[in-house]
């Protein structure tokens, strides 16, 4: 036992002595949450727009004036023919062209019926929709107002909504279980597969076999620093994410610990898993990178929904452990769920738990022989 | 091994050679020439500065002070010139355990600009001294380690420089295998080469034509064996040594 | 000259026997055009709405119908109490729950004033919003016809302002001839960018690197030599996912491909460049991976690829000035699906050529021959 405390002190100098391993460690949360939290958002505020006004008389001023004063466009410039508006998109300055028709003014007086025409750059159709559905919001507004003016109807159903959770709309709620399976994998499973390949791969792994340590002790060894390390950074996240985005932990604390810990041995035993599959430090990166790192991202939902996403991938998303572990977290944390509402995410993180160990130590058995 | 019979002009030529890292004093005023055609071994146990001084010698490493000239050029200010008038082959055996021996040769001759036309007869003759041809398609990483560092000296001395740098190339090698190479150092001198050879052998400090001794980052003794033992009324080199560094 | 070209075929041959390598060169770019092109994308196909009908009228059976009737909505009909509501949203099984309050259709006649509420699950905000956007528009067109068949309404006096929408370069909103070009982007990078990283610091760990360093090949030649493959590699790569991206996706090719690869060699130079960088300042493998990944991971959530980086705030976008991805994925996707031309890119190639300079530069002055 001392020699293995021995080792695991070794391990953790080993990991520590070099300021940038530590940097980063530490730094990828903290950086990666401000990130989300101040500088990324899927929604648009201050986008450029064009306008395009044939009409130029004081109900198409108004409603050009009315789109202006909101949050979210801005005037990049007024363009006074149909053939500029190419230009003023190719050079990807302008994302939306309003066009007003001739006479507006006098059409809506007249007739009863104005026409715009709202064209967005939909190279990118995210925020083409969004932009599009923005200036619809506004220029039904104006309509309202111009028709209260005129006394003459124009709903009868009117929406109310209540957001649940999260009443701001703040992606917080999101991010920060995002994050968190995101950092807890990166340095559980990605790091201890890189460690242990570069023991292979230098050929120290073999010093350390004939050593009187056994392989579970050498392989816990490498794993208990990275342990630690990711503990604490689990830890950092939750408390920035409540402190500074203010993201509520109605369930048990204790319940959200213990579902991170969880996680945390799961990634770490995929790590090791993978180091025992490959042969060299870039292999168990390229299938960290590609095998872990991208799922963690894509498939968990944490940036993109799942249930839009083609049944193929869903159904692999199903094997993706920071899914199950994203679940529970949010249960937890946003919905205050208990450990009855949560325990078959549980009970599948440790069934991939009790078979990554399954899978590794044959995989090491063989190679011993 | 034979005394150098005639003194030929210096190659290496050292005066108040200081490395320092930091307080560490690594080569503490090394002095000391090197003449055209002789082997010329330094001895020291791990630690005592060998490496350092070799680095110095080869262009790897820029001295703290002192007035070094190699081949005739500066190493302060000349090292590219040293570089292309030297060969290296240090402990570690530095070929691509990913490419064959041919592949190897090839990459190794185009980086020193032996003619493209010339590389192959070259790379012929080379590994017909070692024996080699026959395995010239395979990789560095199937072959053992006797070969690999009998590989790596041919590679080192391919484009004939006038001096070859040897850094412990026979450390964890077994005595037979350490017998043939110092065989194809033998030769190799015979073409006019001039070697320096770190090395804590004893047996192997025997070839030289002349040692120097370092203990400490200083040089304690430098002549040739015979004269050594002479002088410090002992049998062999081990004893020697024993004697000095104590 | 012959130098580099020794240093080339010798990367190659190493990159090559390498079997995992060899294949990843073409897998990589298999994986992500197929998957993350379909995986990445905000796009909306499907909602789950919980419906609440306390009216139980002909009106709000038509208005339920409106949504029954939309491939967008799955209509799952309960009576519940507020506190039922919430503990089905709290599930998780539906994305948000419609309540038809008592005496809708009463109001529609009376005072032409009706109301329906929404209650949603907004954890996700971004999804909540835009479902929220979809039922909105389904209620508004349901009233819409109400006021005219019902009520009589001319439809001149109902719809005041005629408002169309068209979608320039992407006129069916397709997501995914907007997402592979970003998704090319990101694979150029990440290839080009970590396979320069680790292999300088590969010969560094196995001692190669002073072999080459009493060589007399000159840092210009060896930097060079290390750079040449990767952008080769890198190119190769652009031209395989844009075959992938044309077969899977018909992703449009508007603009010039010469242009885009005019770009994409300057954008690789700068790449490689930071490779190379980050390389001579580590020891390790394991070094480079860190830190490259951290920047990666930075540049990528902040190019625009995935979100959009107009609202970001000042300090953002002056960070963006940093992040050549963030040039990357915008030039990608102007010369592919809208056409630009060298003049309209003339800035972004500009500035990454600037990029290329810097960072190659300080690569050959960190690449220590002696020490």
């Amino acid at each position: 036992m001392n020699r293995f405390k021995a080792f695991v002190i070794k391990e953790f100098r080993h990991l520590i002595r070099d300021p940038r391993t530590v940097f980063v460690l530490f730094a990828i949360p903290v950086i990666q949450l401000l990130l989300f939290g101040f500088v990324i958002s899927t929604e648009i505020k201050d986008a450029k727009i064009a306008i395009l006004d044939f009409s130029r008389d004081d109900l198409s001023e108004g409603l050009v004036n009315k789109i202006l004063a909101s949050d979210y466009f801005i005037l990049e410039t007024e363009l006074s023919n149909i053939n500029q508006i190419e230009q003023a998109f190719r050079s990807g300055q302008v994302k939306e062209v309003l066009v007003i028709e001739n006479n507006f003014g006098r059409n809506i007086v007249h007739d009863g019926a104005g026409a715009v025409q709202i064209i967005t750059d939909a190279s990118d159709p995210n925020i083409a929709s969004l932009l599009d559905s923005y200036t619809r919001n506004i220029i039904l507004d104006y309509q309202q107002e111009i028709s209260n003016k005129t006394q003459a109807a124009s709903t009868i159903i009117d929406v109310e909504y209540r957001m649940f959770y999260n009443e701001e709309l703040k992606s917080a709620h999101l991010f920060v279980p995002g994050t968190m399976a995101l950092i807890l994998m990166l340095v559980c499973a990605l790091m201890t597969s890189v460690s242990i390949a570069r023991e292979k791969e230098l050929g120290t792994m073999e010093i350390l076999l004939v050593s009187p340590l056994r392989p579970l002790q050498i392989v816990l060894g490498k794993v208990v620093p990275y342990m630690v390390l990711s503990f604490i950074d689990m830890l950092v996240i939750i408390v920035i994410g409540h402190f500074v985005f203010g993201v509520p932990v109605r369930g048990a604390t204790s319940l959200l610990i213990g579902t991170g810990t969880l996680f945390i041995l799961l990634a770490l035993t995929l790590g090791v898993m993978i180091s025992t599959i490959s042969k060299t430090q870039q292999i168990a990166m390229m299938i960290s990178l590609v095998g872990m790192m991208l799922p963690t991202v894509l498939l968990s939902g944490f940036i993109f929904p799942l249930k839009n996403m083609p049944v193929v991938l869903q159904a692999v998303s199903l094997a993706m452990p920071p899914r199950w572990f994203l679940q529970a977290v949010k249960d937890v944390m946003l919905k205050g769920a208990g450990i009855a509402q949560i325990w078959h995410y549980l009970a599948i993180m440790f069934g991939m738990l009790l078979f990554f160990i399954m899978v590794s130590v044959k995989k090491f058995k063989i190679r011993l022989d | 091994m034979a005394e150098l019979q005639t003194r030929t002009e210096p190659v290496i030529t050292v005066k108040n050679m200081v490395k320092k890292f930091g307080g560490f004093v690594a080569n503490d005023n090394l002095n000391f020439e090197v003449f055209k055609g002789e082997i010329f071994g330094f001895l020291g146990a791990n630690g005592a500065g060998k490496t350092t001084a070799i680095k110095i010698l080869s262009g790897l490493s820029i001295p703290t002070s002192g007035e070094i000239k190699v081949a005739g050029f500066d190493v302060y200010t000349q090292t590219e010139l040293i570089k292309r008038n030297i060969g290296y082959m240090s402990q570690k055996f530095s070929l691509y355990e990913d490419l064959t021996i041919k592949e190897n040769f090839r990459f190794y001759a185009g980086v020193y600009r032996v003619p493209q036309k010339e590389i192959m007869p070259r790379m012929m003759d080379a590994l017909a001294e070692v024996g080699l041809i026959k395995y010239k398609d395979r990789l560095i990483s199937d072959l053992p380690l006797g070969w690999k560092q009998k590989l790596a000296f041919s590679i080192a001395t391919f484009h004939n420089p006038g001096i070859v740098f040897l850094d412990e190339p026979t450390s964890g090698v077994d005595p037979v295998a350490r017998r043939n190479f110092w065989e194809q150092i033998f030769k190799t001198v015979q073409k006019g080469t001039t070697v320096f050879v770190t090395t804590h052998y004893m047996d192997e400090a025997e070839y030289c034509n002349r040692v120097s001794i370092m203990d400490k980052g200083k040089i304690v003794a430098l002549n040739s064996p015979n004269m050594l033992k002479a002088a410090y009324k002992v049998d062999n080199m081990f004893d020697l040594f024993l004697k000095i560094v104590r | 000259m012959r130098t580099i070209i020794y240093i080339i075929q010798k990367e190659f041959l190493q990159i090559f026997r390498d079997k995992f390598m060899g294949k990843a060169i073409f897998a990589i770019p298999i994986i992500q055009m197929v998957i993350l092109v379909y995986a990445a994308t905000f796009e909306i196909k499907h909602i789950d709405l919980l419906v609440v009908d306390r009216d139980g009228s002909s009106a709000s059976t038509e208005l339920i119908n409106k949504f029954r009737g939309s491939t967008f909505f799955t209509v799952h009909k309960k009576q519940l109490t507020e506190n039922e509501i919430k503990a089905v949203l709290d599930e998780g099984t539906v994305d948000l729950a419609m309540v038809i309050p008592q005496k809708f259709e009463a109001s529609i006649h009376r005072d032409q004033n009706a109301k329906v509420q929404f209650l949603i699950d907004a954890v996700n905000g971004t999804a909540g919003e835009l479902a929220l956007a979809y039922c909105r528009a389904t209620v508004m067109s349901y009233s819409k016809e109400l006021l005219i068949e019902e009520l009589g309404f001319t439809q001149g006096v109902v719809q005041a302002i005629k408002i169309s929408s068209r979608y320039w370069f992407n006129p069916n909103m397709n997501y995914k001839i907007f997402m592979a070009p970003g998704i090319l982007a990101i694979l150029i990078t990440v290839i080009a960018w970590f396979m320069t990283g680790m292999n300088l610091v590969k010969e560094k760990e196995s001692g190669t690197i002073e072999q080459l360093n009493v060589s007399p090949i000159q840092k210009y030649q060896f930097i060079l030599g290390k750079l040449i493959p990767f952008l080769i590699i890198g190119l190769f790569d652009l031209s395989f996912g844009l075959v992938l991206a044309k077969l899977l996706y018909n992703v449009p090719f508007v603009g010039s491909l010469s242009t885009l690869f005019l770009f994409t060699l300057i954008y690789l130079f700068a790449i490689l460049g930071i490779g190379l960088f980050i390389s001579t300042i580590s020891n390790t493998q394991q070094q480079v991976l860190f830190v490259s990944f951290f920047f990666v991971m930075i540049f990528v959530l902040m190019s625009g690829l995935f979100t959009p980086v107009e609202n970001m705030p000042r300090w953002g976008q002056v960070i963006n000035w940093f992040n050549p991805l963030a040039y990357c994925s915008r030039v990608i996707r102007m010369v592919l699906l809208k056409g630009s031309n060298i003049h309209d890119i003339r800035f972004e190639m500009l500035i990454m050529f600037i990029y290329g300079i810097v960072t190659n530069t300080l690569a050959v002055w960190r690449y220590r021959k002696t020490s």
